[in-house]
């Protein structure tokens, strides 16, 4: 029992392995979308709303691509995705609250 | 109860599938999501509640060089995440090196930060500065009637960059026992929860540069 003990506190702090995405391929890729906002803000001409739509998927899209390849959240089990995805709704509700002391 | 068993229960998998201290992790960067977006949320009201003293996207901030210190926060989250996959191989070189990279490019952010923080304050631009006048940098012109582009500009860049001296803080340390050899293949959870905090803070900067220096 007692040999058992020092090979159950090393497993456990050793995280689940995976399948390891490229994670160059991403980097790429985030670099190119970083481009593509600093484009789309300065030379596309398009008007203001589409513009912000338009810039905010943008960030959406890299900041989705953090989450799941580098912070590894698309190979973590589904319970984790109730804890990461919970403030989602209450940040919601936030600027919702805050958007009404304006409007 | 022994050293180990108290150490097993902290450290062991909890019901959500993940050791407690990821868990951990993942809880507290909830609370930074909500922190963040209180931040964001103010400054989106304030903006659309007092569009005079906002300044167009180019005419006050730098966007080319923040553009540039964006990409090297994308490069230091590569770096990490390399960290992470190399002494999960259980490369301690490969660890060592990322990491030492991650710092390096950490500082290099920092240090871009301040550079455009000291500009901006040589032109003027400082946290209250009731009205501040800019020739803008890519041929516009700002007359700002207030306060406000300001003090959120510097409360959230700042804010978010104390998070980012604090992670390379924290990272030093992490490397320092990476180069103790601290970490194994069969133990480097301390590196992948370094990396979580070091992602999230990389992923809120994407957000805050397309609102602050591009909207």
């Amino acid at each position: 029992m007692a040999a058992s003990t020092p090979k159950a506190e090393h497993d456990s702090v050793t995280p689940a392995t995976h399948v390891k995405p490229n994670y160059y391929l991403i980097w790429v890729v985030l670099g190119v979308l970083t481009l593509a906002e600093v484009a789309v803000a300065f030379l596309s001409g398009m008007p203001k709303q589409i513009l912000i739509v338009v810039l905010v998927l943008l960030a959406i899209w890299k900041a989705m691509l953090v989450a799941m390849y580098y912070m590894h959240l698309k190979f973590e089990p589904r319970k984790l995705w109730i804890v990461a995805v919970a403030p989602l709704p209450l940040a919601v509700i936030l600027v919702m609250v805050i958007l009404t002391e304006h409007w | 109860m022994s050293y180990a068993a108290a150490a097993t229960m902290e450290r062991g998998p909890s019901s959500f599938g993940v050791y407690n201290l990821k868990l951990g992790m993942w809880v507290f960067l909830l609370s930074e999501v909500m922190f963040f977006t209180g931040l964001i949320g103010a400054y989106i009201i304030l903006r659309f509640a007092r569009p005079e003293q906002f300044a167009e996207p180019g005419v006050v901030l730098n966007v080319p060089l923040t553009a540039l210190n964006t990409f090297i926060l994308i490069c230091s989250s590569v770096t990490m995440v390399k960290a992470y996959a190399e002494i999960e191989r259980g490369n301690q070189k490969g660890l060592r090196t990322y990491l030492l990279a991650t710092v390096v490019l950490g500082l290099v952010f920092l240090s871009i930060q301040g550079i455009e923080y000291t500009v901006l304050g040589h032109e003027g631009f400082v946290p209250m500065a009731d009205r501040y006048a800019a020739h803008g940098r890519q041929g516009g012109e700002a007359v700002l009637g207030g306060p406000l582009y300001g003090a959120t500009f510097y409360t959230m860049t700042g804010f978010h960059g104390t998070h980012v001296s604090i992670g390379v803080f924290c990272m030093i340390f992490t490397t320092i026992k990476a180069f103790r050899g601290g970490y194994s293949a069969a133990n480097y959870g301390g590196v992948e929860i370094m990396g979580l905090y070091w992602h999230f803070v990389d992923l809120v900067w994407i957000i805050l540069f397309t609102i602050v220096y591009l909207i």
